[in-house]
């Protein structure tokens, strides 16, 4: 599998480490516990079809990636920096 | 036996292999099978399960039955085959699976009972006692059935693992490939020709065929010429294409030294991972056995194998050769051996309609009914005409047509198509992105259509990569197809074998029919048929054909089983090349690391890490004495610690405060500059993962220290909070671990010792408890801190790292003058404990702080990652294993770490556990064991007597719960 890194380019995936998907980029701003960290840290869809998820450059540029993928046909549809993502979402 | 004048050898270079002992000579260019036939040796194996004599059926890497062991002593490798290991001088094979002599195996007692042994036996019959099958049954039908042997010692081969980049890779180099390759070049791409032999040109070597009215080999060697002119065609030969995988990632096996008797240090294969934008699949066709009546003796092969080994090694396997096919393709093989002056007994060709290409007895809607000879075929009986006939043959070459090698546009998920016009299944369509397969693994049989479906082929990859087209003129050739018309099974007496590497016949096919395995991967699974080395190469569509018969369905609705990778045996030393020993873990040492191996200290790993164990003094016998003098000393006077393995991250920018203040519990915003304060930092969910020290150098200028383990996840961690959490913070981090030596100097004379070396002596004043700053240590400008991991008063001092072994000799040096000297982990470890300090044995991922006791670090003026998870219900409370100290009672010899707890009057059960030991040393501060661990509501529990179990070292003791701090709790040391 290769992911193509916005800064770096395309690149083997064994650069690449996995952490899950891009619900991780919407932590709740609740103080304490509440229903919505419990589905922040908890709750995950598992779709056939496109998802988006994070993937961390450790062996490159160190960038943290959005990667919007087809879990039925393998295809990388998009790369995002996350941190472009988040200043997106706000 | 050997033709003057044919093959691609080179007769002129000699060279001697042996086999079973027996020595050989082959020539330049022989493969292990062809140069064993050139010598008369038929008989090459022993099957799988019946142990019959076998011997070659192919020419190529589908060859299920010539498996041998080449190599000696630890090198030895199984499953070799011979149709695909070169001969090289001194080459030692051997056959496998046998009991005694090739020749005469005990173990072939196992054919005479072949009832008993057909699909699913042994599940049935060796039921019980059910405490047989592991210590009885299972033993001996592994010793009776099963392939070659490992050595079991450690190959000392050298293997390699390589990356390619190209625009388009071409997977096969006969007349497809070769102009798919010549196309794409000349259209400006980038290509890699992957050839799994050892020659380019793949079926133009093993035929007498003209391309443009030159020999075909000759044409071969123009194109070759050709490519090599573009100047864009990286040449692979002795490269198989393993396996399809995403975004254009192909693996491919190349064999780099197994043909030759190389130096040591040349890689025996090296595996590729080769990523190309586009690729051609030129991978041609494999041909289909028949399954007849007992057609597994040696001297029974592919037609095409015969041709095969004729064209391309000058060898025949015969005498007096005979053909069964169901086409007009295996007709060339009587005509190209007759050619050579061989004797051709007869063609039983099953089509009535069938024509004689020559001069040779054509047994046109004849059949072979039978097969006669113990060790290799001597006479085959047919059926002709309504009458039966022996003819006398010591080889008989078969033909049930072509199945395209389409293995690798299943691995991804692809599904073969039945196409009834080759009455074969075909690739579907895209089914790996970006690959094209084109020819014959299209089924496409005639060379003029693989010609030119070779350059269409490269011209969509051209196309797909946006490049120019070439003007491209498709050579003259034989449009002939082959014409083949299918027969799955020839009824007749005995068995009748489909997958001949797992001894898999045609009743046991329609056993699984009859017992109601009638999906296809049923079928598999309890014939075995297809998980031979082989993968079903040779058996795949034969076998499926004769389910598809017994359960009355067409072959498409029976289905098909698919391909995954890799499409050869790949060696597991080639999948790991580079991933052993040091290459699996790479070692880092420190810039003391030949200081402390000169003062004789045992290294231990850290990690990666590499740090020395304790410092021994001349009368020490044991590691205890030496740590048990290293605390003392320490404690006493000073000791010198490396602690560079620690992790250290500079941290800057304007919003750096900010920064730390969401990744740790507590405040770093109010920390004052030149100061110093310990952190804990926590995951999403609420538990501990790491704690350090922070020390602010300037207003917007922090370096964090980080535990050993867990310097990487963290580096990892603060990048994800900061880029995905916080991108509104102004703030960057760069590790620094190694551009810093950092050493602690400890003990009541630390500061003696310290003034000896700075250039500006320090007091309490200039550096109080938790205070830092910039220092000059004998004209290099370096940092310290006061900061203790022992109790003691201590300081750390840094260095940029290449002074860093002056410096920790010179510390080394001054502290012996004050009594003192170096200390290794073992005292480091002691000193901790005795201070109730944690490591990662505490914080091993389940705790919370309030576990450790630190939730009142989790500051309630501030957000920061874990604090709303760490409030969860079920975090906190009396039921939570806490941390506490742990003392022996009465004359006990030893604590272990990993005990678990238990009431002292409670069975130690799991249902009775309380919680559990992480950390034990022998205090020679204290005179005596102890211990830290967590225990259900501990803190609340001091003075209480417990009882200590550990199950794996028989321990069981009783001991008192105490304050985890055991050593100078009010810290009057520290600040001293």
């Amino acid at each position: 599998m290769r992911i193509k890194c916005p800064l770096c380019g395309d690149r083997d995936q064994r650069e690449f480490t996995y952490m899950g998907h891009e619900t991780y980029l919407d932590r709740p701003a609740d103080e304490g516990w509440s229903p919505a960290w419990d589905t922040y840290l908890h709750l995950r869809d598992n779709p056939a079809g496109v998802t988006r998820d994070l993937w961390y450059h450790g062996a490159g540029c160190t960038s943290w990636l959005l990667v919007e993928r087809d879990t039925t046909t393998h295809d990388i549809l998009r790369v995002d920096l996350a941190r472009d993502a988040k200043r997106g979402r706000g | 036996m050997r033709i003057e004048g044919k093959g691609r050898i080179d007769a002129a270079e000699q060279i001697r292999f042996s086999f079973d002992g027996q020595r050989y000579t082959g020539f330049k260019g022989d493969t292990l099978a062809s140069a064993l036939l050139a010598n008369g040796v038929r008989l090459m194996g022993r099957s799988f399960k019946y142990h019959r004599p076998r011997g070659v059926l192919t020419a190529g890497a589908e060859e299920p039955n010539a498996l041998m062991e080449v190599g000696r002593g630890a090198a030895k490798v199984p499953n070799v085959r011979a149709t695909v290991q070169e001969v090289y001088a001194g080459l030692e094979a051997h056959s496998q699976n046998r009991m005694g002599p090739l020749a005469y195996d005990l173990l072939s007692v196992n054919d005479l009972f072949p009832n008993f042994l057909s699909a699913g036996f042994y599940y049935k019959t060796f039921m019980w006692p059910r405490a047989f099958w592991e210590r009885l049954y299972e033993p001996v039908i592994r010793r009776a059935a099963g392939l070659g042997a490992l050595s079991g010692r450690h190959n000392p081969d050298h293997y390699e693992k390589a990356f390619a980049h190209c625009d388009i890779l071409v997977i096969g180099s006969g007349p497809t490939g070769l102009m798919a390759a010549l196309t794409a070049a000349l259209g400006g791409a980038d290509v890699i020709l992957a050839e799994e032999t050892n020659e380019f040109g793949g079926r133009l070597l093993s035929e007498d065929e003209e391309i443009d009215g030159q020999p075909g080999a000759d044409w071969v060697g123009g194109i070759l010429a050709a490519l090599r002119e573009t100047g864009r065609v990286r040449l692979m030969s002795r490269t198989t294409v393993t396996g399809a995988y995403d975004q254009g990632t192909y693996g491919a096996l190349e064999r780099v030294g197994l043909h030759v008797n190389g130096p040591a240090e040349l890689p025996k294969e090296c595996f590729w991972r080769i990523h190309a934008r586009q690729a051609v699949l030129a991978a041609g066709a494999l041909e289909r056995p028949l399954a007849f009546p007992m057609n597994d003796r040696p001297g029974i092969m592919m037609a095409s194998a015969v041709r095969s080994y004729l064209h391309r090694y000058g060898v025949v396997a015969g005498r007096k050769v005979t053909l069964f096919a169901t086409n007009d393709d295996a007709h060339r093989t009587a005509v190209d051996l007759m050619a050579c002056g061989i004797d051709v007994a007869g063609v039983v060709d099953s089509r009535p309609d069938a024509k004689a290409l020559g001069d040779y007895p054509l047994y046109a809607g004849g059949e072979v009914i039978g097969t006669k000879g113990r060790k290799a075929l001597s006479e085959i009986t047919i059926r002709h005409n309504g009458a039966e006939q022996k003819i006398a043959t010591d080889c008989l070459g078969m033909s049930g047509g072509w199945n395209p090698t389409l293995h690798m546009t299943c691995h991804m998920n692809g599904r073969p198509v039945w196409n009834e016009e080759i009455t074969g299944f075909v690739p579907a369509p895209d089914a790996v992105p970006g690959l094209t397969p084109a020819g014959a693994c299209q089924g496409t049989y005639s060379t003029a259509g693989c010609l030119a479906e070779g350059v269409e082929a490269a011209k969509r990859a051209l196309t797909a990569l946006g490049g120019k087209l070439p003007e491209m003129e498709i050579p003259q050739a034989s449009d002939a197809v082959g014409g083949s018309k299918p027969l799955w099974l020839v009824k007749g007496k005995g068995r009748a074998w489909l997958d001949f590497a797992n001894d898999v016949t045609s009743k046991d096919i329609k056993l699984a029919a009859q017992e109601a395995f009638t999906s296809v991967e049923h079928m598999k699974r309890y014939t075995t048929q297809g998980m031979a080395p082989d993968q079903g190469k040779n058996s795949n569509i034969g076998a499926l054909a004769i389910l598809a018969d017994a359960t009355g369905r067409a072959i498409p609705e029976t289905g098909t089983t698919t391909y995954r990778p890799p499409y050869v045996p790949v060696s597991i030393a080639a999948i790991g090349a580079g991933a052993q020993g040091q290459g699996f873990a790479p070692e880092r040492f420190t810039t003391s690391h030949d200081a402390s191996v000169d003062r004789g200290a045992p290294m231990v790993p850290a990690g990666l890490w590499y740090r020395p164990s304790y410092f021994p003094r001349p009368g020490e016998t044991t590691w205890r004495q030496a740590c048990d003098r290293e605390v003392t000393m320490t404690r006493n006077a000073v000791g010198v610690c490396d602690v560079s393995t620690l992790g250290k991250i500079d941290i800057q920018g304007p919003d750096a405060a900010a920064f730390l203040d969401f990744v740790y519990t507590n405040m770093f915003s109010t920390l004052k500059v030149g100061k110093v304060r310990y952190g804990l930092m926590l995951r999403e969910d609420g538990h501990v993962m790491d704690d350090g020290t922070t020390a602010r150098l300037g207003e917007s200028h922090y370096v964090m220290t980080t535990t050993t383990a867990a310097a990487g996840e963290v580096m990892k961690h603060l990048d994800f909070v900061q880029q995905c959490h916080r991108p509104d913070l102004n703030v960057r981090f760069i590790s620094v671990t190694e551009q810093w030596a950092q050493f602690s100097v400890v003990g009541p004379k630390s500061r003696e010792l310290l003034n000896g070396l700075l250039d500006a002596p320090i007091d309490n004043e200039s550096f109080p408890y938790m205070g830092c700053g910039d220092v000059s240590v004998m004209g290099v400008q370096g940092r310290l801190f006061r900061i203790s991991f022992s109790g003691e008063h201590a300081y750390e001092i840094a260095v940029p790292a290449r002074y860093g072994d002056a410096l920790y000799r010179q510390l080394v040096t001054q502290a012996e003058t004050l009594g003192g000297g170096a200390y290794g982990m073992e005292a480091l470890n002691v000193m901790r404990i005795e201070k109730g300090f944690i490591t990662h044995s505490e914080i091993d991922g389940r705790v919370t702080c309030f576990d450790i006791g630190m939730d009142r670090m989790v500051s309630a003026k501030k957000m920061c990652v874990g604090k709303p998870a760490a409030q969860r219900e079920g975090l906190k409370g009396k039921h939570r294993q806490q941390l506490i100290g742990l003392k022996p009672v009465g004359a006990v010899k030893e604590l272990t770490a990993g005990a678990h707890l238990f009431e002292t009057d409670a069975a130690p059960t799991r249902v009775n556990d309380l919680g559990y030991v992480t950390s034990v040393a022998f205090s020679p501060t204290l005179g005596h064991f102890i211990g830290l661990g967590f225990l259900q509501d501990g803190p609340n529990r001091v003075g209480d007597v417990v009882k200590l179990v550990d199950h794996l070292r028989g321990v069981e003791t009783r001991v008192e719960i105490c304050s985890p701090v055991f050593i100078d709790p009010e810290g009057e040391r520290l600040r001293g």
